[in-house]
């Protein structure tokens, strides 16, 4: 995904065990905090259908 | 690598001739220049319509999928690599084929060749190192190492890897060769750099779907692009579905594309699409060791688990 331009920040991975709530709050908080600086997606979205 | 001709059809009609196959895949001369045509031929007496050439840059393999008869089968090196990698994925088994090896040095690069020259090509001959490609009865001489494939020129297995007999001895492999450069190129891009760049270079497609068509690892009985039930990516020309189908199409190749370039000289409109392809080709060698089809007796990675797979990206 990175490769192909989207900003390395929007992608996250992560390994968390249903035992594991805290790890879980932790990655969300900071993947919204990631994915908010970085503001709205403007690659793999349609704005509008094109009309010939 | 004409001289291979005559030993390839010795073989193929020998083969026929004592029903050790029932049919034998290879080239014939296709009815424009630099466009040899994959053929099947049947009977001895057909043996003779195989060629071999520097345009014989389509990759056999892909006609092997689920076939059920006994074939010979004419394979350069990248075309061993994915008939090593069908029979891995049970496409077809080693018992049914009988594999007529080819030591390649190179095909030619069809696009380029026809972007040097204004006019019609009549004809393009090869003699050696040397290729002579005639317009309006004008011969132009050009060295073959100029205008390789992009993939030959940084290719290191030349020579089948997987054979039951090969037409001549195996040829040198090149050594030195800096098969990733375009890759990296790509990757010390910004994130904007990149997207832009992939804009472009798929800004002239047409969705004819002539890459996959093309490539033998893309043999799935309904492909993605077709499905209507989901229906994964829009079908029309939108830059969003454009990109999706090629970095789609890009990641099912991963860990078993073998770089043959089959689908770039499929392409009518000269997109190099592999720039998606090596990307996950280096990634397989660089994270996996992993070179798709040298071997019938390694798992590929993306079915295999070792607990010592890199997985640095997982938090």
């Amino acid at each position: 995904m990175e490769h192909m331009g989207i900003e390395p920040d929007r992608i996250h991975y992560s390994w968390i065990s249903s035992a594991e709530s805290t790890k879980f709050v932790e990655v969300v908080k900071e993947v919204t905090e990631k994915v908010k600086a970085l503001g709205p997606n403007q690659h793999f979205a349609k704005h509008e259908a094109k009309v010939a | 690598m004409s001289e291979y001709n005559d030993k390839i059809k010795e073989i193929s009609a020998r083969l026929l001739k004592e029903c050790q196959v029932d049919m034998v895949i290879g080239f014939r001369k296709g009815s424009m220049p630099m466009m040899n045509e994959p053929c099947f031929i049947n009977n001895a007496e057909d043996a003779a319509q195989l060629v071999w050439d520097s345009n014989c840059g389509i990759n056999l393999a892909n006609y092997l999928t689920n076939r059920k008869e006994k074939i010979g089968i004419i394979a350069k090196g990248c075309d061993s690599r994915n008939i090593v990698t069908h029979i891995i994925e049970n496409k077809i088994s080693r018992e049914q084929l009988y594999i007529i090896g080819v030591p390649c040095q190179g095909m030619i690069d069809k696009h380029k060749i026809n972007a040097m020259f204004e006019g019609e090509i009549q004809d393009v001959a090869e003699n050696g190192q040397k290729i002579t490609v005639t317009i309006d009865g004008k011969e132009n001489a050009l060295e073959k190492a100029d205008v390789l494939q992009k993939n030959c020129a940084v290719c290191i297995h030349r020579n089948p890897v997987i054979f039951d007999e090969m037409v001549a001895e195996p040829v040198e492999e090149q050594k030195d060769v800096d098969r990733y450069a375009d890759v990296r190129e790509i990757e010390a891009m910004t994130s904007e750099e990149k997207w832009n760049t992939f804009e472009e270079l798929l800004s002239p497609c047409i969705r004819c779907y002539a890459c996959k068509n093309a490539c033998p690892l893309c043999y799935c009985p309904t492909c993605f692009v077709d499905e209507s039930k989901p229906q994964w990516v829009g079908k029309g020309q939108d830059p969003t579905d454009v990109r999706t189908f090629h970095f789609l199409r890009a990641f099912h190749c991963g860990g078993r594309c073998t770089d043959c370039g089959a689908c770039e000289r499929a392409c009518p409109v000269g997109i190099n699409m592999r720039v998606f392809t090596k990307k996950l080709e280096k990634d397989s060698f660089e994270q996996f060791g992993w070179e798709a089809g040298l071997t019938l007796d390694e798992r590929p990675p993306l079915d295999t688990y070792r607990p010592d797979d890199p997985d640095d990206f997982i938090r």
